[in-house]
């Protein structure tokens, strides 16, 4: 309960300093919309080209939009020393990678709950229950992985650089599962369809929320 | 020293004589496949690269967990020498598919499920090398890249099974129908205990140098 509680105060120190600050989710929605837009012009508008590449319109945004709050939420630790702060707190090592990794998807999370809509509308498409489910388990495994090798990037001196460099292939099955998963969610089959790239998903999910919780430690050593 | 010197000398030796042995099975001994012809061939380089491939990367997991756990300096060596023997293998077996590729399928690349899983397999150990010289210091570069050398491995599984699923979807193309010849088969055998051969070769051979670099900065230092 008392390691919860440390948890869910680095969490919110993290939404604080968001309320306070916006660095993150504006700049990143603006961002998304940009992306959007974007991709609008490069496909051409036919209503039969958008149905066939809209889910990976839709991931490609997200992931470069994760890669992009991902950095930000380490550098912001960095600068001001605020990460040998954390570290000297009587939290343990899996405490603050588990706080970091919810404010994360917090931020994430509300970036998707604004963009989905409006991708939804301006690409004239439906968004289904089964949609939003896999946007949030493909969203957890995003942070699970990305919240470990932002705090291992961060202390390198590319810095951002490095981010995606070891963010994207590893998150390769997320991508093809989500892409796949919400093709099928779009054209509005029903969850047997989905199933098997759920339980991708959701396989990713489980393994690494272990893995990064267990050798999130040794990314943050000195 | 002297020791590990006539170990690589003997080792040397035997990888030679199986890799003419090879050779000579290859091109000569084994029969032309009736349906591919010549290209066929490629099968006993292609295929012995890709267990390389895995058996590299697979080292590279076992060197980094140990390395993290233990803090032995040799551990990272290992992990990292066989990365870049790893690489140097994944980059064939993606060369020799895409030769293989063209005069079977008709083109260079057809994003056939294993073909694939390799290609994210190489980018993943590439931002494992990558790491490296972008940390500060070594200690925290070894660790790094073990952290990444520990994620990569365990995400191997997840890529190929993704990659399976996804090309399901799509149209595929068989490379074999039904089992190997027993020429081909023993052929093939050869080829693995060949190449196996040559791996661990480059691998010892990268890990002395390795150790000869670690000396030569330490002599560096003591000079100054």
């Amino acid at each position: 309960m008392r390691f919860w509680r440390k948890v869910l105060a680095i969490t919110w120190k993290d939404v604080l300093s968001e309320f306070r600050t916006r660095e993150i989710i504006f700049s990143v929605l603006v961002f998304t919309l940009l992306v959007i837009v974007i991709f609008n012009f490069a496909f051409g508008g036919g209503q039969n080209t958008i149905q066939m590449v809209a889910p990976g319109m839709l991931w490609i945004t997200f992931t470069f939009a994760g890669v992009l709050s991902l950095n930000r939420s380490f550098i912001i630790e960095k600068e001001e020393g605020c990460l040998e702060g954390l570290m000297v707190c009587p939290v343990s090592r899996e405490g603050i990678y588990l706080g970091k990794m919810l404010a994360s998807l917090l931020f994430m999370l509300s970036v998707e709950v604004v963009a989905l809509p409006i991708f939804a509308i301006l690409f004239n498409l439906d968004i289904s229950f089964q949609l939003i489910v896999i946007t949030l388990l493909t969203t957890v495994g995003f942070v699970a992985v990305g919240v470990l090798f932002s705090a291992l990037a961060i202390n390198t001196k590319a810095r951002e650089m490095v981010l995606p460099l070891l963010f994207l292939p590893i998150v390769v099955p997320l991508i093809i599962a989500a892409v796949e998963g919400s093709g099928l969610a779009l054209s509005g089959e029903s969850w047997g369809e989905i199933a098997s790239w759920l339980q991708i998903i959701g396989a990713f999910d489980a393994i690494f929320l272990v893995v990064s919780f267990w050798v999130f430690s040794y990314a943050i050593e000195e | 020293m002297k020791e590990n010197h006539i170990f690589r000398m003997a080792l040397l030796g035997l990888t030679t004589i199986a890799m003419v042995v090879t050779m000579y099975l290859i091109f000569i001994w084994v029969p032309t496949e009736y349906e591919m012809g010549v290209i066929q061939r490629i099968f006993y380089l292609h295929v012995p690269l890709a267990w390389l491939a895995f058996l590299a990367f697979f080292l590279v997991f076992i060197g980094s967990v140990m390395y993290l756990w233990k803090r032995q300096e040799k551990w990272d060596v290992l992990a990292h020498s066989s990365a870049e023997v790893g690489v140097a293998f994944t980059t064939l077996f993606l060369i020799t598919g895409i030769i293989w590729a063209k005069p079977v399928w008709g083109v260079w690349w057809t994003w056939d499920a294993r073909l694939t899983a390799a290609l994210v397999l190489w980018l993943m150990y590439l931002a494992y090398l990558i790491i490296r010289p972008y940390t500060a210091d070594e200690q925290r570069g070894a660790r790094f890249a073990a952290i990444v050398g520990i994620v990569g491995f365990i995400d191997v599984p997840i890529v190929a099974l993704a990659i399976s699923l996804w090309r399901t979807q799509h149209p595929s193309a068989v490379i074999f129908e039904g089992g190997l010849e027993s020429s081909m088969l023993a052929t093939l055998l050869v080829s693995l205990v060949a190449f196996t051969l040559l791996y661990w070769l480059l691998l010892t051979l990268r890990i002395a140098i390795r150790k000869d670099e670690v000396e030569l900065k330490r002599l560096k230092e003591l000079r100054d």
